[in-house]
């Protein structure tokens, strides 16, 4: 079930909220309490704009179980515009091909569903093509 | 690394062995080391495996495989390291004997990947990447490695099909296999026309999950009479380096630093350069990994090794021959198994038993396993006995 594990990861997974290096003022998402780029501690939170562009992409077709209703789907790597990477998958596409470079935003969507009757439905971000403006 | 070497391996084909069990799968592959290194008793068992509590619902499996086996009251430990975990417990074995601690070790490789359906088993093997911020997100190791070769193709401008070039080497070799999963040569047609599993890689640019058990027995050169049954194998050089687990940590996902840096640990232990080994066992599990290593290893500068599956550097007759009977694209992927397998087919061409995929004269190899996109990276160098001074 995890119900404490996807409770802890709430503010990450509706809010984007990471963190700040109060040292080199490195933005960190995932938050993690060492900061990489100057080795301090970084514990400050900070919430992501939750924009950025197209890092890279692949379409998955062969799912892992807990994702079959949803393939094929779309993932990528979102280069966030404070600066980490994060992988998550690409939403509301229409007719559009994902592209490296798209410009996308956060949007929070039904993750994962249900692999039996007492299973959880897992919400969180994903990004959709960036609403122009 | 001193005084180690390889004195007995054994391994069963890699295929999907429904009939037969994960302890009965790895014991065939012990017994065939314990024939091959004429009686020497292991006095520890290491296991490099990596899904058997998840997908056969067995932990435990140090004991568990030393019981079956028959080798009571020895010591015995499951090692894990998601695909490197073969490598890892050779490592850890090798380390065992040179510390003086253990005389013989059994380091057995062995994985159970067929008796799941597909979706438990990417839904298992995507447990070795960052499960809260990758897993939970849909990702699965063919996905990093599908945006590997999406950002690759990308950024380096390489052209449409030019990666099929390692697939089709690998499958070349795999035909002189006989314990290979696939041993027949793939045209550049069929890899052409071949069906996308997660864009832009395709069904051959992918190794498949298999079942399989392979073992190597190691000692000190000193506890084997003078006149043994075959050539030893001295394992010379071994590192093992970590990267970020989450492809999406790093500040160059392109840049395999982790491989980078086991091949120049190793090659230092061993106190040799790269390009003086005769061939490299690499972990081509998809061909951009293939690509990123042979980068990383120094055959090839960022960006360009997609070339080396052009111009014939990595065929069983080039400078730096890789996957030299299959690789994992051909002879299959068992997990954790896969490390343990590199090895024994490395001795296999050091002792000139590799048949008609024998590199001639070979002396010294490259072997390297990774765990994900080189989140871990172990690297080993294997050299013939008696051609070192």
């Amino acid at each position: 079930m995890d119900i404490p594990r996807h409770w802890r990861l709430k503010k990450q997974r509706y809010a984007l909220m990471g963190e700040v290096c109060g040292h080199c003022d490195a933005k960190l998402f995932p938050p993690r309490d060492i900061c990489p780029e100057c080795g301090e501690e970084a514990k400050t939170l900070f919430q992501f704009s939750g924009r950025g562009e197209v890092y890279s992409h692949t379409t998955v077709y062969d799912p892992p179980q807990g994702y079959e209703s949803q393939a094929p789907y779309t993932l990528a790597m979102v280069k966030l515009e404070e600066g980490p990477l994060v992988t998550a998958q690409l939403t509301d596409l229409g007719e559009q091909e994902a592209e490296i470079g798209m410009p996308v935003e956060m949007v929070t969507r039904l993750l994962r569903s249900a692999t039996d009757e007492r299973g959880l439905l897992v919400y969180g971000y994903k990004f959709r093509p960036a609403v122009a403006g | 690394m001193r005084d180690v070497v390889i004195a007995g391996i054994g391994q069963t084909p890699v295929a999907e062995h429904w009939e037969i069990s994960l302890r009965e799968l790895a014991f065939q592959a012990m017994e065939a080391a314990l024939d091959d290194a004429a009686g020497l008793r292991p006095s520890a068992l290491y296991v490099g495996n990596m899904l058997s509590a998840s997908l056969s619902h067995q932990a435990h499996l140090g004991t568990l495989l030393a019981d079956f086996a028959g080798f009571t009251s020895i010591e015995a430990a499951a090692i894990e390291a998601a695909g490197a975990s073969g490598a890892m417990a050779l490592r850890i074995g090798a380390m065992a004997v040179a510390s003086g601690q253990v005389d013989a070790v059994m380091v057995l490789g062995v994985e159970k990947l067929s008796d799941q359906v597909t979706g438990e088993v990417e839904a298992a093997l995507a447990m070795g990447t960052d499960t809260d911020y990758e897993a939970e997100q849909g990702m699965t190791g063919t996905a990093q490695a599908a945006m590997l070769a999406q950002r690759y193709l990308h950024e380096f401008e390489v052209p449409e099909h030019a990666l099929g070039g390692f697939p089709l080497t690998a499958h070349a070799n795999g035909a002189n296999n006989p314990n290979a999963m696939f041993q027949r040569a793939v045209k550049p047609e069929a890899y052409a026309k071949a069906g996308m599993v997660s864009a832009p890689l395709n069904m051959f640019d992918i190794a498949p999950n298999a079942d399989g058990a392979a073992a190597v027995l190691l000692t000190r050169p000193d506890l084997l009479p003078p006149k043994f049954a075959h050539p030893l194998v001295e394992i010379t050089g071994s590192s093992a380096v970590t990267d970020t687990l989450a492809l999406h940590d790093r500040p160059d996902p392109l840049a395999f630093n982790a491989a980078r840096l086991s091949i120049e640990r190793a090659c230092a232990d061993a106190g040799i350069m790269p390009g003086d080994a005769d061939f490299f066992e690499l972990f081509d599990a998809f061909s951009i990994y293939t690509a990123l290593s042979m980068e990383a290893a120094g055959f090839a500068e960022r960006g360009k090794g997609w070339e080396l599956a052009q111009n014939g550097f990595i065929q069983l007759d080039g400078e730096m021959p890789i996957a030299t009977l299959g690789g994992l694209k051909a002879r299959g992927f068992p997990g954790g198994a896969a490390g343990v397998y590199q090895t024994v087919e490395a001795a296999l061409q050091l002792r000139g038993q590799a048949g008609k995929g024998q590199i001639a004269g070979a002396k010294t190899a490259l072997v390297q396993s990774l765990g994900g996109p080189a989140s871990t990276a172990v690297t080993h160098v294997l050299t013939r006995l008696d051609e070192k001074s």
